[in-house]
């Protein structure tokens, strides 16, 4: 039987589109647009059947929902009960704005899935999507209620929880991050979490000991090696090994012109040493364009000691587009293949580990999210 | 009782306007939501808040509270504010 063909599902600001592969990695066709005009946050295939496929929907002025799809996307199903959270007696409790961050659960647990929201709260589905529930203490927490700020502290379309990642060893045991309130670690199934902050800086002025002024874009844990976190924060770039509980700033062996700030952080599946990040220029106003107008990946094989530039390929110069949280990603290919996509609404790849990048679409809306699957008949 | 549904919901209804019935602004959503599942959590959220750019007439009166009672109404309008870009 053939091997499954890579597809980019593609989530944008203005609806979804799904790149499908050749077993090269060479031709890529466009399928789309799905939900157009609505805001798609996430688009993510289930990797344990490779037929459940999950779209983070909402527009500007409706509520936000969830659709399923087990045809990659020829039909749709709403899901019958969205993230929301518990309903207060008073009316003060909060509303779910958008679902941001979609992860399936683990290997050991289909049907499982994590979503992490805007304002920041986390809940769990167990039917693959379809029903979910808010299930842990810190969505109503009073402390985590206060670690999580107000909408003044969050991002600039508001705070949210993400980087929902899972122990591959032990399903219960979980990583997740608020933009802002921190990376917090749950050893109960997301029951409860304690936070995880030695070691990480945060904006001059600001206290570091309190988890509202810390703003982690991206945590990753490292599926060879599940003791290794690596985190693309704010202010820096780090690498956690545990048990040890401080993380280390390994963003401060990137050129000093470039500096260390920027939202995507992938790793390698198969070597835990190798992790690549995209830079954006965080100076005075946080313009969140590429430094200097020239795009750039940058690559790590020594897990943060070192650092190379790859942007043969990507525009030399005029080019002030950068790269979301979720806009990066890497396949299983051999060598591994590299995509990401653009605020300007390219999508770019590299079928060799990033050494050279070939643009696969363009003249789409601003790309907030890029996943690859393999999708099973 | 007739029931206009603003364009962004017609994925639901298939129609600009249906029928449906209920004694409060709650009742009437719960009907619309029993026969067009899942349009309910798009106007209303899970705190019973009409969502931000939802706006609900009812003989020309715009009304905010869901236990606002329907007594005698013909028609209910809802409309959307569009914004943004």
């Amino acid at each position: 039987m053939a091997a499954p063909l890579p597809v980019l599902f593609i989530a944008t600001r203005k609806g979804a589109w799904l790149l499908h592969g050749d077993a090269e990695r060479r031709r890529w066709r466009l399928d789309g647009p799905h939900f157009l005009g609505q805001i798609i946050n996430h688009l993510v295939l289930d990797p344990r059947d490779g037929q459940t496929l999950l779209a983070a929907a909402s527009t500007g002025h409706l509520g936000p929902t969830l659709f399923r799809s087990t045809d990659l996307g020829a039909t749709w199903q709403e899901a019958a009960q969205p993230p929301a959270f518990a309903p207060s007696a008073d009316g003060s409790g909060r509303s779910v704005k958008h679902t941001f961050w979609l992860t399936p659960g683990s290997a050991d647990e289909p049907g499982v899935w994590y979503a992490g929201t805007s304002p920041q709260g986390l809940f769990r589905s167990e039917d693959g999507g379809n029903r979910w529930a808010p299930f842990s203490c810190l969505n109503d927490d009073a402390q985590y209620r206060e670690w999580m700020g107000s909408e003044q502290d969050g991002t600039p379309d508001g705070p949210k929880l993400h980087s929902i990642q899972i122990d591959p060893r032990d399903p219960a045991h979980l990583y997740i991050a608020m933009s802002s309130g921190g990376v917090h670690e749950s050893t109960d199934g997301g029951r409860s979490f304690a936070p995880l902050l030695d070691g990480l800086a945060v904006v001059a002025g600001f206290p570091r000991d309190q988890p509202t002024f810390h703003d982690p874009h991206c945590v990753r844990l490292c599926p060879t090696l599940p003791d290794r976190l690596y985190q693309q924060n704010h202010c820096g770039i780090y690498r956690l090994d545990r048990p040890a509980t401080t993380w280390q700033r390994i963003g401060e062996a990137m050129p000093a012109e470039v500096g260390d700030i920027g939202f995507p952080l992938v790793l390698h599946p198969r070597d835990p040493d190798t992790l690549w990040v995209f830079p954006m220029n965080g100076d005075d106003v946080w313009p969140r364009t590429s430094p200097d107008g020239r795009p750039a990946a940058y690559c790590s094989r020594d897990g943060g000691a070192s650092w190379q530039r790859q942007d043969r390929g990507l525009p030399a110069e005029q080019a002030w587009w950068t790269v979301k949280r979720q806009a990066m990603c890497a396949d299983a290919g051999e060598p591994l293949g590299l995509y990401l996509g653009t605020t300007s609404g390219e999508i770019w790849g590299s079928a060799d580990e990033g050494g050279h990048w070939v643009c696969l679409a363009r003249h789409l809306p601003e790309v907030y999210a890029v996943e690859i699957g393999y999708p099973r008949a | 009782m007739h029931v206009l549904i603003p364009s962004p919901l017609h994925d639901y209804t298939h129609a600009p306007r249906v029928d449906a019935h209920g004694a409060t602004l709650a009742a009437l959503l719960d009907d619309l939501d029993r026969q067009f599942p899942g349009i309910r959590f798009r106007m209303v959220d899970e705190q019973g808040r009409i969502r931000r750019h939802m706006r609900c007439f009812v003989g020309g009166e715009q009304i905010f509270a869901l236990s606002h009672p329907l007594d005698g109404a013909a028609e209910v309008m809802f409309v959307q504010a569009l914004s943004g870009g």
